[in-house]
């Protein structure tokens, strides 16, 4: 360690002590054995989502969204349906947090359309594909129904939107297709995921297929129920919320 | 601000399994050792609590526990020629992001490999020759034998308390374990789990096929146990949340409640965490190694001066490392010559899936590893004469998933992904379910190989490492014969529903579903300095204060998972240095 990198850094070096053992950088940490100070910090508090208010989407994103989810998943006799399990909430949710902004991306350039294999290379974020594709999306209604896709009747939503999952239904500014399955997989982690997140109201999705959420121990059941049905109330991080 | 830290006898790059597991051997050998990990911190009972249940969203989909692509990635390209583009988003090499590295989000698959892969070369040339091989394969021993690591096996499956049935032990056949394993020294630590119901079905059926069903040895343990470091490891209770998540119940064998609870009660033992290696330090004449330079979390620059320097990084890290500090001679696909980077290996994977009728298969009763296993097309465990492919495949069913997200587009043929018609075939898939994994060899070939990518940089502008991979036709031929017995097992365990895929059959890609995240080689161990970087003790040919152990010493890929290989190896290698290297400094292997 040079002294003058020292100074410079604004610190007062006493005797040969390390300097690494008097700067303290933001995170990085140094345990040393047998000292007992290694105790990891917990993870973060459970926060349940706030459904009462939209912290992403506009009133009328947030419509149209709920219109197209409750046609990917409908209210039938097996459960309700999309937006009334909350799967809206749930995107709007995840589209303010890390996942909307692609926070754990490699977003560095160039960026290079490649072979399909090598996997999506735009650099668009989760919440500007939403802002982008809901407009996308009603304004191809507009032009192949002269209305707003929410107007539609369910047989034309339906027919629409295997256009737009196909690509026969096109969009200017990013790929419909891409959109589509993106809408896909984001109303079915609304569905099925957690209900501290916004979704899966009463544990609707895990009640039609007989998940039971996060049980501890299946000890007692590994052998005595294998292959037989199992009937239990599911278990969420909320309890039995 | 730069600083330089108080040199130690030994720095160790990296705090996963291999990481960790060196560092005990040599702190307990009295060596003042210092490991610089990238990751945090992580504790068992506080980073991991059973009091909190473990969610599918944040685990399996938001993968938060991995290492993220913004903090390092790789370039992908399947052949000379092509533009490598980076992998963006999250994608099939689940890499891990704090101390324990991917040993403590792992699957916990927990394989000895046969005698044979260890020494490919000398078994296929003596059985078929060098007309077995397809164009361009290469194929060469470790240097070290089964029967070499064998002890090194035994004790690391006595720190993991893996559990399994043995097949084989000191020679003789064991009932109910795998007929084919190398001959073992004594049974697992603790017994084999209960099998889920895919698994019975699966015995059942390749019974009467004349196969030899045994349960795939795990990291989740069997019963109660002390390990060889006297740490108590728990029971496992099949909660179904193993692959990605860490295991608050001291169930999973993991560097975290195997090895780093005894490891930081030593007063010789000092991790940094947090901080990023950024180069090898040697002498310019590129004799010794002086030790490592890294950046912490505040962009400083610091130092670590070492007598020894072990790199213990994730597989293409290590290799990334080699070539960003200018060690050894990197390999040169057009002239074949050169070692760093060369002998690049994945894993070729094969698929049965499957749906009953009227059936429970409670997915959600699972470990990572709940699998039951023939060896029967593995290795060289049957005759290819006439096949024109050499290897095969682990052929299992495995039950590891059970969680509704991941399972809500696995359907039967022709089913809605989306509407009423979803929610039908989703009701009913999700108990019908069942899947037989051919998990297969992948032997190095001249065309697949690691460098450096000339356009892509990471966050302090290094450049990514480039993966230039594709399935090469051995691959392809034993591919599709292990697709074929996985679909016949299927029909016979009564599936009304059968599909049959062979990955290899397609281009490689990052981010096909139900892909292995296994990469081998790179920085391989072998006979040979022209083509190894290290000797039999993975020590570097030039440098011989310079270790570099995991799975990029492996010249070639079993029909396993690496972890325990990764294991045994580092514990052969860390016996050398203790016994030899330390009182007699420089090279172990003199040609």
């Amino acid at each position: 360690m040079k002294r003058r990198d020292v100074m410079k850094g604004g610190l007062v070096l006493l005797a040969t002590t390390t300097l690494a053992s008097i700067y303290k950088p933001a995170y990085s940490r140094t345990y040393v054995g047998g000292t007992g100070m290694w105790k990891a910090a917990p993870p973060p508090p459970l926060s349940v989502v706030d459904p009462t208010r939209l912290v992403y989407l506009t009133p009328q994103e947030a419509r149209l969204v709920g219109a197209v989810f409750d046609i990917l998943i409908p209210a039938d006799e097996l459960g309700m349906g999309a937006t009334e399990a909350g799967c809206v909430t749930f995107l709007d949710h995840q589209l303010a947090g890390p996942y909307g902004s692609a926070a754990k991306d490699y977003r560095l350039g160039p960026v290079v359309e490649g072979l399909p294999q090598q996997g999506p290379q735009g650099i668009m974020t989760p919440a500007e594909m939403y802002r982008t594709g809901l407009a996308e999306l009603e304004h191809a209604a507009h032009a192949e129904f002269n209305k707003s896709f929410l107007d539609l009747s369910e047989e034309q939503k339906i027919t629409f939107l295997k256009g737009v999952e196909g690509g026969t239904i096109s969009f200017d500014t990013l790929k419909s297709d891409q959109f589509f399955v993106l809408m896909l997989q984001n109303v079915r982690e609304g569905y099925l995921a957690d209900p501290m997140y916004g979704g899966n109201r009463d544990m609707v999705g895990w009640k039609l297929v007989g998940f039971p959420g996060a049980i501890y121990d299946y000890r007692d059941w590994i052998v005595s129920k294998r292959g037989k049905k199992i009937d239990v109330h599911p278990v969420s991080l909320l309890g039995r919320a | 601000m730069n600083y330089k830290r108080p040199k130690a006898d030994v720095v160790i790059i990296g705090l996963g399994w291999s990481g960790s597991t060196m560092a005990e051997e040599l702190t307990r050998a009295g060596l003042n050792v210092v490991a610089i990990e990238r990751g945090a911190w992580r504790e068992t009972s506080t980073s991991f609590p059973t009091t909190r249940d473990p969610d599918e969203l944040s685990g399996s989909v938001r993968k938060e526990i991995l290492q993220a692509p913004v903090t390092e990635t790789y370039t992908v390209r399947n052949k000379v020629g092509q533009t490598a583009l980076p992998l963006r988003k999250y994608h099939n090499l689940t890499l891990g992001n704090n101390v324990g590295g991917a040993g403590t989000h792992w699957a916990g698959a927990s394989w000895r490999w046969l005698p044979f892969d260890h020494q490919p070369h000398t078994h296929v040339m003596q059985r078929y020759g060098a007309g077995q091989l397809v164009d361009g394969l290469i194929l060469q021993d470790w240097g070290v034998t089964y029967d070499d690591l064998e002890p090194f096996y035994d004790r690391f499956e006595k720190i993991a308390g893996t559990s399994g049935t043995a097949g084989v032990i000191n020679g003789q056949r064991q009932p109910g374990g795998n007929p084919f394993e190398g001959s073992r020294s004594g049974p697992f630590p603790t017994p084999a789990l209960e099998r889920s119901r895919a698994n019975v079905l699966f015995t059942q059926a390749a019974t009467r096929l004349g196969y030899n069903p045994f349960p795939v040895p795990s990291a989740m343990i069997g019963a109660p146990y002390t390990n060889a470091l006297g740490l108590n490891l728990a029971p496992c209770t099949y909660c179904g949340y193993c692959q990605l998540y860490g295991c608050g119940n001291w169930s999973k064998s993991s560097p975290n409640i195997c090895i780093l609870p005894v490891l930081m009660q030593r007063t010789n033992f000092t991790l940094v965490t947090e901080c990023e290696v950024l180069r090898i330090n040697t002498t310019p004449d590129k004799k010794m190694a002086t030790g490592v330079t890294f950046i912490d979390s505040d962009g400083n620059t610091g130092e670590q001066p070492a007598d020894i320097v072990i790199t213990a990084t994730f597989t293409l890290d290590n290799t990334r490392l080699m070539l960003l500090s200018g060690i050894s001679t990197p390999y040169d696909v057009a002239s074949g010559q050169g070692v760093v980077g060369r002998a690049f290996t994945f894993q070729t994977l094969s698929w049965a899936f499957m749906f009953f009728e009227n059936e429970y298969m409670n997915p959600f009763m699972n470990t990572g590893a709940l699998a039951t296993q023939i060896d029967d097309f593995n290795g060289d465990n049957f005759d290819h004469t006439g096949l024109g492919f050499i290897g095969g495949a682990g052929i299992q069913s495995l039950s590891n998933q059970g969680l509704p997200i991941g399972m809500a587009g696995l359907l039967p043929k022709g089913s809605p992904q989306w509407g009423k018609g979803w929610k039908q075939a989703f009701q009913r898939g999700y108990q019908n379910y069942a899947q037989i994994q051919g998990q297969g060899t992948s032997f190095a070939h001249r065309e697949q190989f690691l460098d450096l990518d000339p356009t892509y940089k990471d966050r302090y502008g290094r450049p990514l490492l480039r993966i230039t991979f594709d399935y090469n036709e051995n691959d392809r031929r034993s591919g599709r014969f292990i697709r074929d017995r996985c679909v016949e097992i299927a029909r016979e365990m009564g599936a009304t529903e059968v599909g049959g895929d062979s990955f290899a059959d397609r281009p490689y890609s990052g981010y096909t579903p139900w892909d292995s995240s296994h990469v081998q080689g790179g920085v391989t161990m072998g006979e040979d300095p022209r083509t190894s970087v290290q000797n039999r003790y993975q020590q570097n040919w030039d440098i011989p204060n310079l270790f570099v152990i995991g799975a990029s010493s492996f010249p070639n890929n079993a029909g396993y998972n690496p972890t325990v290989v990764v294991g045994a190896t580092t514990l052969w290698t860390a016996k050398a240095i203790i016994d030899q290297y330390i009182r007699n400094p420089g090279p172990l292997v003199r040609l």
